[in-house]
């Protein structure tokens, strides 16, 4: 069964059509990276998969359920790794924040959940800086913890909305490492619109500017895409003006894509 | 200081006092993390409003002063909620409005005039005893509610979307943070006066946060703070013979910027030894 179902999808933003008969359905363990010029479309996608967004017409599946109903094993990890610095919190209550449940208000925040947070900061290589204020700590870092407040719920899907945006090159490399081991056990989808790092590591590429074309693992050959698309035409495949720009093909055309 | 609380009034000024600042405290830590200082003066002074009714139609005071707080702050909480980056403009539109029209109606209102002086500066030397007893259920009220939601508080303050993807109901707690805040405003203007109630709501959560490693440790850290800004500033007040809340306010303005030139310093310590 696909983890991620959608089917027939439209979207509109105050009367303009944002995402347009998509369909997706993503397998298990799967390493997807969204890609798309900014305005796209990508990360209102990735709030209909979240369930922040109600679609138009159409519908989202999430592990065969509800996005709302399915929240409790999505793990989400938002662009922004916040501007308030000065929040009063720890590295290891953001953590906990992974573990609410608003059903449960008096009974939670249990030891267990605690020695829950620490190990997902340990996963992280960030349980030393578990007492550490969030805005102490290095872009980098903070990107880890918010990492594992998505995985201290024990996710079976883990979503990233541009996670690299506050991380060096060199910490990228280290950062999409880290997403293809947690990888060999959780199906991973990231937003971004650089495909520099992304290339080398996902399994298959979905591509949205209005509409989604989804290219299967098979497709991707690796370390060619070297510079960041220039996305002008509209309802084309942005990877496909890149792949012009070079010596070879990275994706195949939409057209021949098998449905 | 021992002999000034002889008298009653002076025990009464700093029971209100103490209240005061336990309840900003708490309040103010989430209007300060949640940055809705701008829409907490909204509220406060779009209250007038309600004294103009109260007096016009001879209506109960404390209802209708709560029942327009209450219709104003819902109608900003929901301009805030829905178009954000407009927010501060309607605001202030709303704020200046339900002031103006609290005049009118008071001017309007035959052979009365309400001090706007005491509105603004309250008379936390006359607090009579009821005051007091309405302000400690207030509070005990506020701090169990908040004790109750505060998962949902935190997580709502740090990061909204998260909150609503883990199923708090960000939405219903947004107001219901509004709601709570336009009651307390009310409750405490009522005592201690518009101006040391923004004071006290926003001084001493500003001054402990970079200090504060969680929430609940701002929420009490504001609370002691804003207790030793009151007693300083009634010892003043009553030493030099000076408007009680005035001076309360004025030693809070001086940590204040004690506590920004400290930051500067350190700031630059760092600096020179990095």
């Amino acid at each position: 069964m696909a983890i991620i179902e959608i089917k027939n999808l439209d979207f509109a933003y105050n009367g303009e059509a944002v995402l347009k008969d998509v369909n997706l359905a993503v397998r298990q363990k799967d390493f997807v990276a969204i890609i798309g010029p900014n305005g796209g479309g990508k990360t209102t996608l990735l709030k209909l998969m979240l369930g922040l967004l109600t679609p138009e017409k159409g519908t989202v599946r999430v592990d065969g359920k509800s996005p709302q109903e399915a929240s409790p094993c999505i793990g989400y990890v938002p662009q922004d790794v916040h501007t308030n610095r000065s929040f009063p919190i720890t590295a290891i209550d953001v953590v906990l924040m992974g573990t609410l449940d608003p059903k449960n208000r008096l009974s939670r925040r249990t030891a267990a959940n605690r020695r829950d947070a620490l190990k997902a900061l340990k996963r992280m290589e960030m349980d030393a800086h578990a007492d550490k204020k969030i805005g102490t700590l290095s872009g980098g870092q903070r990107q880890r913890v918010f990492i594992a407040r998505a995985l201290v719920s024990a996710p079976k899907l883990l979503l990233l909305d541009e996670p690299t945006a506050s991380i060096d090159t060199k910490g990228q490399a280290d950062f999409y490492r880290l997403l293809r081991e947690l990888n060999q056990d959780i199906t991973v989808l990231v937003v971004s619109h650089d495909l520099l790092v992304i290339s080398r590591y996902v399994k298959s590429v979905a591509c949205v500017n209005k509409k989604l074309h989804y290219h299967d693992q098979a497709e991707i050959t690796g370390d060619m895409l070297e510079t960041m698309y220039p996305c002008i035409v509209e309802e084309v495949c942005p990877v496909e003006l890149v792949a012009h720009g070079l010596p070879h093909r990275v994706l195949s055309d939409h057209e021949k894509q098998p449905q | 200081m021992i002999e000034a609380f002889q008298f009653d009034f002076m025990r009464n000024a700093l029971a209100a006092g103490l209240l005061a600042s336990v309840i900003c405290g708490i309040m103010g830590t989430l209007v300060v993390v949640n940055r809705i200082v701008f829409l907490s003066g909204g509220i406060a002074h779009a209250a007038y409003g309600g004294i103009g009714l109260a007096f016009y139609f001879n209506w109960p005071y404390l209802p209708s002063t709560i029942g327009f707080s209450l219709f104003a702050a819902m109608v900003m909480a929901a301009i805030s909620h829905a178009v954000k980056h407009r927010a501060d403009t309607i605001i202030g539109v709303i704020w200046a409005l339900g002031m103006a029209f609290g005049i009118i109606l008071i001017d309007m209102t035959p052979g009365y005039n309400v001090d706007l002086m005491s509105y603004l500066f309250g008379s936390i030397l006359t607090v009579p005893r009821s005051d007091l007893l309405i302000m400690a259920v207030v509070g005990v009220v506020m701090t169990t509610l908040v004790v109750y939601y505060y998962q949902d508080l935190l997580a709502m303050s740090y990061d909204e979307e998260f909150a609503q993807i883990r199923g708090v109901p960000v939405k219903k707690l947004y107001f219901g943070l509004i709601g709570m805040l336009a009651v307390t405003i009310v409750l405490v203007i009522q005592v201690v006066g518009l101006i040391l109630v923004i004071a006290l709501l926003t001084i001493p959560p500003f001054i402990v946060e970079k200090y504060a490693n969680s929430l609940v440790q701002m929420m009490v850290a504001s609370s002691l703070l804003g207790a030793v800004f009151t007693v300083t500033g009634l010892w003043f007040s009553y030493r030099y013979n000076l408007t009680s809340g005035a001076s309360i306010i004025m030693v809070s303005g001086i940590v204040f910027l004690i506590s920004l030139a400290v930051d500067k310093i350190r700031g630059a310590a760092q600096k020179g030894s990095a």
